[in-house]
């Protein structure tokens, strides 16, 4: 089958995030930045495919600026044999993100669309979701583990009450969880093939798609700092602090 | 930790940058969770030369005939160095990657069939390979060994001994020096002698630093070799030791550079958080300073490592700035240890803190792999001064 994997360019998830003075937004100047986590999991799940001969082809697809190459790279380097750049300078919100992979999906026609369950910039949680329905196409959301059976897809999910496993009818929209696997290590080799392997960029106009409406964002603030908690003898001392600030 | 964002560099491309990915990634995942047990333990389990070579690291510029990952410059093996110094364990090299200095013999004046049975399974994780050069009666002054290899028909008979010799108790082979003609440099050979030969006999020993990887010292009693097992000519050892000192010698500086990066690193953390007399320490001039004056040496030994690798992927064999540059970096590394440790306090004087261990692990590096005082002559003479 083929598979479409989506792959977004995020801050490094070892870079402790700074929000601007102004509070307009996060500091990314000379930040180093990445492939999404959860987009690993995705890219691995579908190299996985092909090496066990479920998916004849993979195709690694991103959303964002020129720069957001070096993540289709990283793609290409874990086994995509093909990419696909949609470029742009604008920041994209889960619904464009959507339409614009909706539309990628009719082009390609893949058997299934992975992608990260969130990334880890503004944790969303959308894509994956709107991609399906704008589709009109099953979903299964946060895999832990993926079966494919014929024209079937047998996920197990991670939902708050545990593990609860689904049958969906292909083609279908799957967003990975941290469990699902753990993404191998890009080889010198396999980093230097990724250069050789076709890029495909058009910008979002290309594709006829229509920004949807933005939400604004109005203020960015980091978390209030934690107070230093304070270390207890016994449950007693415990449950009259509890009491002393009404929590029980 | 720092994260070298968008570097701009005449040397250092996307592709070393992915790279560099990769190896923290691995050194995150692999090495840093356990390194302080594998160091207390005196011990690496064979799982993670496995992994290493999973990786695509154990490998790393070695031909793919062999079973290795040709690097198409010296910058990858300056990472790897320098990334892997991050958790602060210099001996995570002489115990994973002693291969380092073991194996490039054999791969520039091995056979085929020495390459296939010495080097290949080393490669793979599979086995492990040692160099041994230094002797109980000195290893300055390498043209001067004693371990004999007698000429014997289709074997050489080899008795003698060798000592702190990194990776002697785990390897199955060593590289070993041995004398096969007359005094002097023009006596000595190089031999391949494997660890399970009867008369071969090894003792651990008990050391300062680099706990994770074992030091042997090896004795060699009417020990039959096969003729087989000479590598290069007899008689032509020494140039094969020189040659190879001059790779040993890079990837030293970048490790030191790398402890030394990794000092730095933490001091300034600590020097961050931590606060006396009502500010952090870093608001104390004294202590800001100590931190611009470590960085400040380091830095400069970067520039100067990366020239000088620049220069050798373009042919060259900059003998005398190798040597000095062994030199500096490594006295860079012990004075950032030095300061680091001030830094820290008596923090730093407890195991578990990766500057208590680099601070133990700073005397190896100048001593070993071409002394400071020998290499500062060797540089002299190469200059003419
Ligand atoms: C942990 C560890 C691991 C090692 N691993 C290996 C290994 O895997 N294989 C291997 O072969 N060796 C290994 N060595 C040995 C190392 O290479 C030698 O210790 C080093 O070459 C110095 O030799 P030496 O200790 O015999 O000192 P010596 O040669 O006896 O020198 C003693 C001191 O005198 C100085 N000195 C000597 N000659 C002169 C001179 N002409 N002028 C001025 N000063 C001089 C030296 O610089 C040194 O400070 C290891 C050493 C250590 C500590």
């Amino acid at each position: 089958m083929k598979v479409m994997v989506s792959v977004k360019r995020v801050v490094d998830y070892n870079v402790r995030i700074q929000v601007k003075g102004d509070g307009s937004g996060v500091n990314l100047d000379g930040v180093k930045m990445s492939m999404n986590p959860f987009d690993e999991i995705a890219m691995e799940q579908a190299v996985q495919m092909k090496d066990a001969g479920t998916a004849e082809e993979v195709i690694a697809v991103t959303i964002g600026p020129a720069k957001a190459e070096e993540q289709l790279r990283s793609a290409l380097a874990f086994g995509a044999d093909r990419a696909i750049h949609v470029k742009t300078d604008e920041e994209i919100q889960p619904l464009t993100a959507a339409r614009i992979l909706a539309k990628l999906f009719e082009k390609e026609q893949p058997k299934v669309l992975l992608t990260g369950k969130q990334a880890i910039d503004d944790d969303a949680n959308q894509t994956g979701q709107m991609t399906a329905a704008l589709l009109d196409l099953p979903q299964a959301t946060f895999a832990s583990a993926i079966e494919f059976d014929g024209d079937k897809a047998k996920v197990t999910r991670e939902v708050d009450s545990g593990l609860e496993t689904i049958e969906v009818d292909l083609p279908a929209v799957i967003t990975t969880d941290l469990r699902l696997n753990e993404p191998r290590y890009l080889k010198l080799p396999d980093i230097m093939k990724a250069k050789k392997k076709p890029i495909d960029a058009m910008s979002v106009e290309d594709l006829g798609i229509e920004e949807a409406v933005k939400l604004n964002v109005t203020k960015t603030a980091p978390p209030p700092e934690r107070e230093p908690g304070v270390m207890v003898e016994d449950v007693n001392e415990l449950v009259s602090k509890m009491k002393d600030k009404g929590l029980v | 930790m720092t994260l070298n964002p968008q570097r701009v560099s005449p040397y250092y491309t996307e592709d070393h940058e992915a790279f560099r990915d990769q190896v923290r990634r691995f050194v995150a995942r692999e090495l840093a969770p356990n390194i302080d047990e594998w160091d207390e333990a005196g011990e690496v389990p064979w799982s993670f030369h496995k992994a290493a070579a999973d990786a695509g690291l154990l490998q790393l510029g070695y031909p793919e005939s062999l079973g290795g990952v040709e690097a198409p410059d010296s910058f990858y093996n300056i990472i790897l160095n320098d990334e892997l110094a991050q958790t602060g364990s210099g001996g995570i090299m002489p115990a994973v990657w002693v291969h380092g200095i073991a194996c490039p013999p054999i791969v520039a004046f091995g056979s085929q069939a020495q390459q296939a049975k010495y080097v290949t399974p080393v490669l793979a994780g599979e086995k492990m390979a040692a160099l041994a050069i230094t002797e109980p009666s000195g290893g300055s002054d390498v043209a001067a060994i004693k371990t004999t290899a007698r000429d014997a028909g289709d074997h050489y008979l080899v008795n003698g001994s060798k000592t702190f010799i990194s990776g002697g108790m785990r390897a199955s082979a060593f590289t070993t020096a041995v004398r096969t003609g007359g005094d002097g440099p023009g006596g000595v050979s190089m031999l391949i002698i494997d660890a399970d030969l009867p008369g071969v006999s090894r003792t651990p020993l008990k050391k300062m630093g680099w706990w994770c990887s074992d030091t042997a010292t090896l004795y060699f009693d009417n020990v039959k070799v096969p003729k087989s097992n000479l590598l290069g000519q007899e008689n032509r050892g020494f140039a094969v030791i020189m040659h190879n000192f001059n790779s040993e010698r890079l990837s030293m500086c970048a490790q030191a550079y790398g402890l030394a990066r990794c000092c730095i690193d933490q001091a300034a953390a600590y020097a961050r958080d931590r606060h006396t007399f009502g500010q952090p320490l870093a608001g104390h001039q004294v202590i800001r300073h100590k931190l611009v004056d470590m960085q400040m040496r380091n830095q400069s030994v970067k520039a100067w490592l990366d020239e000088i690798a620049w220069r050798i992927d373009h042919g060259e064999t900059p003998v005398a700035d190798l040597s000095m540059l062994k030199v500096l970096a490594t006295q860079t590394l012990e004075f950032c240890a030095n300061e680091a440790m001030q830094i820290f306090g008596g923090a730093a004087y407890m195991r578990g803190n990766k500057v208590e261990r680099i601070y133990r692990e700073t005397k190896v590096m100048t001593i070993g792999g071409g002394s400071a005082e020998i290499l500062k002559d060797l540089a002299a003479r190469q200059l003419g001064f």
